[in-house]
This record gives structure tokens, sequence and C-alpha cells, in this order.
């Protein structure tokens, strides 16, 4: 450090270091997560703790996702009818909306649209409770944090945003129903039949249950991530806030490109 | 203790609106209810050339659903398309020189295999081979052939 | 000062945080039963040194024993079993937000006791008697001003009958009528519960009215310590400029260490 560091090393250095800082805090976000895991147990049996949390994480996210999935499942029904009846296959607009929604819209939007309530939120209230030193007084009073605070928002995460995003597809394919078959007179049996023919329960339904597993995992790891690592205060809470749904949201379009094309190849 | 409870009575209605959601998409939507109840029984057919079909193709008699494709494989012997079929245990009276012929339901739908019916005594069994199998018609084979009519007529 | 026995002893503790040495080799004793006030200016790492103690931060080097277990080296377990023989009051108060004062109080009860509802009850609204805060039971720490807070969590430190309180900066920020409060609850829980006191403070007055044993510290190291007799006698020196307030002695009154007419040379 001593000697003058040319351009090209200075930068070189920086590009090190960063890596270096990123490579820490994926280390780190494992640790925590290992450390989630081992208290699951723990958070099951507080089940006055889970019930709270999935009130804050479920309850509270479901006027967004009823009401997102509803305009969704019409818009998308809207537009493939209005390409699908130059085929004259306009009965094929509910397959074509149930499998967007099953496989791909459901378990992304919904996962989006939860990043943004439900894990900054979370990221928000971990960050101010380490900012007020309440962390600090759980642990002096000799009640560990990851069992009382963080175990109980993870699994919390991990059951409503599947059971969300099933809401959110079912209200999509209601609202693909009301814009084709109401408003646009689609013959009802042929609308169902044809999604019923088309729609798989192992390769759609379930492989959008297992994305929405994964998101959750995702979502809630880095909301709790970056509140546990949040600098203590206003400035560093709000910051790990965005980066809570920046983050989350590039990992859930990265996830999703590497699920699918496992899954739907 | 009263927002607990009001919290508890939250997180029921919660549960219980997914499994509502649940229970809309597995019977409504997908094809949960014909996936595991109901028993089926197996046969396969040989065709020479099975155009677009997919597994999971429909079969269907008379238009109606009574099965659907289970596999497609190459025969390792006759080089020809092996379709694997699963049929409804309620159609158990099909006869045995049953033929299938693969068809396209609208000008540009999916192709779903069609039985047509014999009128022999014996019944088809589980693990059965149908013989009488006619192809998908492909659309390009069509066309030539139509081109070589035209030009012979010239 | 009589000779007392020893609860807390710290030896030869190192600690830093980045490069910045925040203790250097402090070695002191906590005697029981008694009210030892840890002073020091700010940012000399006081409330470090109670997170030191208390195990939540571990030092460089060196040993913290409390009733002769050395907290370091505990498991997990056995250091969250030492901490509730503790209590700890932080600055800030550090109440459960989503609780109101008396789930507050409840909470280590509720959490670490299988005691039923109805004596849960009785010994909260004992707690919130000791620190004259009966009346705030439903209040939500929102409600409360920055006095109260404290003593509420005054009242949720001593829930489960701890052997030592820890108090960080307890009158920063406070109006006199509530520094006057809390020096007469840590006088009076101190004397009536048998506890130790740990008082972290910067508060010459208040700490010199309350406290049997007082230890300075400053950049990292301890300069004084001994009653407040022998540590007022001082004349001169650190000790001297810190108990009295004065602006300028050791601690010099400017920040910057170069030569005034160096720094005026522009550019």
């Amino acid at each position: 450090m001593s000697r003058p560091l040319s351009g090209a090393q200075t930068l070189l250095q920086g590009l090190g270091a960063t890596l270096l800082d990123k490579l820490a805090a994926f280390g780190r976000g494992f640790l925590l997560m290992l450390s989630l895991v081992v208290a699951m147990p723990a958070a099951v049996l507080r089940v006055d703790l889970l019930f709270k949390q999935v009130y804050v994480t479920g309850v509270l996210s479901l006027p967004i996702i009823l009401t997102a999935g509803l305009f969704v499942g019409m818009v998308l029904s809207l537009q493939g009818y209005n390409i699908l009846v130059d085929f004259n296959a306009e009965e094929a607009v509910g397959s074509m909306t149930a499998l967007s929604l099953l496989r791909e819209l459901g378990p992304v939007v919904g996962a989006l649209l939860f990043a943004g309530r439900a894990g900054s939120a979370m990221t928000a209230e971990i960050g101010l409770m380490r900012s007020t030193e309440q962390i600090s007084a759980l642990e002096m009073m000799a009640i560990d944090p990851i069992k009382f605070v963080y175990a109980p928002r993870f699994l919390a995460a991990i059951i409503t945003l599947p059971l969300l995003i099933i809401m959110f597809n079912a209200l999509g394919v209601f609202g693909g129903y009301l814009v084709s078959v109401s408003w646009l007179g689609v013959d009802a049996g042929a609308f169902w039949s044809q999604m019923t023919s088309q729609v798989d329960w192992n390769e759609d339904v379930v492989n959008g249950m297992i994305k929405s597993v994964v998101f959750a995992v995702l979502v809630a790891i880095i909301a709790l991530f970056q509140g546990v690592n949040a600098i203590p205060t206003s400035e560093g809470v709000s910051s790990a806030t965005t980066r809570t749904v920046v983050h989350s949201s590039l990992g859930i379009l990265g996830f999703d490109f590497i699920l699918t094309s496992i899954m739907f190849n | 203790m009263k927002k607990q409870t009001k919290i508890e009575i939250w997180v029921g209605l919660f549960v219980l609106m997914s499994l509502m959601a649940l229970a809309s998409i597995a019977f409504q939507v997908s094809n949960f209810s014909e996936w595991k109840e109901r028993p089926t029984y197996r046969v396969s057919a040989l065709f020479d050339n099975i155009g677009g079909l997919k597994v999971r193709a429909p079969l269907k008699l008379s238009g109606v659903v009574i099965g659907r494709v289970t596999g497609i494989e190459i025969d390792p012997v006759s080089f020809k398309a092996r379709v694997n079929m699963a049929i409804d245990q309620s159609f158990n009276q099909l006869p045995v020189d049953s033929s299938l012929s693969i068809l396209t339901s609208g000008l540009l739908g999916d192709q779903y295999v069609g039985l047509e019916p014999g009128g022999d005594e014996e019944v088809l069994k589980p693990g059965d081979e149908i013989e009488m199998t006619q192809s998908a018609i492909v659309l390009e084979d069509l066309i030539g052939q139509f081109l070589v009519k035209l030009s012979d007529s010239e | 000062m009589e000779q007392a026995e020893t609860l807390i002893e710290i030896k030869n503790l190192t600690f830093s945080r980045g490069e910045r040495k925040i203790f250097d080799d402090i070695t002191l004793s906590i005697p029981k039963g008694k009210v030892t006030a840890i002073m020091g200016p700010s940012g000399s790492g006081k409330t470090t040194l109670l997170k030191l103690i208390a195990g939540q931060l571990k030092p460089d080097s060196g040993d913290v024993f409390i009733e002769g277990l050395h907290v370091h080296g505990l498991s997990r377990k056995k250091i969250y079993q030492l901490r509730r023989k503790m209590g700890m009051l932080f600055q800030s108060g550090a109440l459960l937000t989503d609780l109101n004062v008396f789930d507050n109080v409840a909470f280590p009860l509720r959490e670490h006791t299988k005691l039923p509802e109805e004596i849960i009850y009785a010994l909260v609204l004992m707690k919130l008697q000791a620190v004259g805060l009966r009346g705030a039971k439903t209040l939500m720490p929102s409600e409360l001003s920055g006095g109260m807070s404290r003593r509420v969590a005054l009242a949720r430190g001593i829930a489960l009958d701890p052997e030592m309180i820890f108090y960080d900066e307890p009158f920063v920020g406070q109006d006199p009528i509530t520094k006057g409060v809390l020096v007469k609850l840590i006088q009076t829980l101190n004397d009536s519960l048998g506890l130790t006191s740990v008082l972290v403070s910067h508060d010459v007055d208040e700490v010199l009215e309350i406290a049997d044993y007082i230890c300075v510290i400053s950049e990292g190291k301890l300069i004084a310590e001994g009653s407040k007799e022998v540590l007022l006698q001082e004349s001169t020196g650190y000790v001297h400029q810190f108990l009295n307030g004065l602006p300028d002695g050791p601690v010099p009154f400017h920040f910057s260490k170069a030569p005034y007419s160096e720094d005026l040379k522009y550019g």
C-alpha cells in the first residue's frame, strides 16, 4: 500500500475487493439460511409467532395479490382473444390464459408483488428493530433472535407465498372467464373444456407451485439478510429496503429462467 | 389476547381461501380429476407417421375423450412410431378390430387419435396392439400430391 | 473502599473495531452488590464494554469472568443461561414496539417460565409498581416519553429477578426530574433487590450521587478507579478535567493535530 498504485492497479484492486465483498456476502447469506433451517423446528412449535407472521406477510398481501391476479387474467385473455380470433381459435383463450398464469405469470408476478409488499416490510422492520436495539435486547433477555424473529418470518414467507400465488392464479382464471365468456362471448363450455384438456396437473400446476416455493425462499432470505445487515440508521434501513426489492426482483427473474428451462424443456 | 384471536381468524380464512383456490384449479382448470382416480388399461399401435401428435393428446371415440396418449417411441424392429395409450376402464368393450387414425381438430388445432370401432365380438384387452392405423395427414405431402396431379393434368 | 466479593472480572481485555483500538489491555473487577460506574467521554466504547461483558461481542484477546465463568469460552446455550441472570437497560429502552407496556414486561416471564397467567399478571404489576408506571400498562411504546420507556425497560430488566443489571447511559437526554427519578430507582432497586449494578455513563453529577465505585476509561485505557472520594481528591490530570467538566486539559480543546499556522496555508 505504501507504493503509489497505477490506475490499472487501483481498478483491478477495486474489482477484486468488490468481488471478495460480494463473495463474503453470499457466504453470510448462506450461513443465515443454514441457521434458519436449523431453527425451523423451533419456529414450527411457536404457533403464535408463526400465525402473526402469516397474518403480516400473507393476509396483508391479499388485497394487492387478488386485485393484480384478477387484472392480469383479464388482460391476458383480452390480448389472447384478439390474436386467437384471427385464427378462429378463440376457444383456446381459456387454456392460453390458464397456462400462462400457472406456468409463468402467477409465480413471477406474485413473487414480485410479494417482494415489494412483504419482503420490503420485513427488511425495514428488522433493520429498525436492530437500530432501536430491540434485537440486542432480545439477546440480553436470553432469547435467540434467530428463533424468535427471523425463523418465524422465513417460515411464514414459505407458507404464504405459494398460497398467495394459488389464489392469484385462481382469480386470474376467473378474470379471464369474465372477459372472454361474459364480455366477448366465447362459449363457456369450450372455454373450460379446452382448459382442462390442455392444463396438466403435474406438468403445469405442480411445477408452478415448485417455482413459487423457490421464489418464497429467495425473497425471504434476501429480505432477512438485508434487514440483518442493514446499517442501523434511517438511511441504511431505507437503502436496505430498496436492495431487498431490487435483488429479489432480479433473483426471481433469473431463477424463473433457470427453473423454466429445467421444467418445460 | 383479543388481537391474537383476530389474527387466528384471519389466518384461518386465508388458508381456507387458498384451499378453495387450489380446489378450483385442480378440478375446474387442470386435468387433476382424470389423473388418479379412474383406472385405465393400456394399448399400443404402430403408425407410419404420427405428424405432430404429442404425449397427453386425447384419444377420442365419436368425438368423446376416452383416453390419452401416454408415450411415443420408435419401434426398433419396424422403424415405425409406436404410440402407447391409456384408455379409461369404463370403455372396456371396444372391439379388437377397431382402427385408429391421427386427426386434427380444426385447421390449425392440435392433433388427436380417433378410434373407429370395428365389428368383432372379441374386445380389446390390456396390452393389446391395434393393427389397423392410418397415419396423420401431412400438409406438405398433400400439397405435393396436389401439385403433381396439377402438372399431370396439364 | 472495603474489600467486597468480586462478581465480574475483566482481565487484559483488548478489542478493536477495524483499525481503531477501542480497548487496550483493560483489567478491572466489579464488586458484588454495589453500584459500579464506568465513565468516559462519548465514543470511548462504554456500551461496547457492556456488550463484551454480556458476551454479545467477542474480544480480540483477554477474558471476562462472571462468577468465575469464562464468558467467551461458553457455548451459546450456556451464554443464554447466564444472561437470564442479567438485566440490561438500553439507551433507547429497546422495548418491543409491537407489544404494549404490560406485555413487554411480561415478555421475559412468558418466554422463560411456564407460570400461569394470573401469577404473571401479579408479577408484572409488582415490577411496574416498582418503577411507578402501573397506570401505563395498556400504553404502547410509541405513546411513552423517553424517560417512561426507560422505566418500563427497567421493569422488564428486573422481571426475572436478575443478579446483575447493566445500565447503558441511563441519563442521556433526560430532563432533571426524570434523571432524579432514575437515580432514585437505580439506588432503591440495587439496595432492595441486592443487585449488582453496572452503570455506563458520562453524567458526572448523577453518577457521583449513586456510584459506590467508579472506573474512568479514556482512549482505550483504564485511567482511574476507586470510590468517588478517592477520585474527587485528584486535582490534576484527566480525571480532574473529566469530573469537573473543564474544556481544556489533558484532552485538548482542538481536535486537529497540525499547528494552526500550518493549516492556514492554503492549498
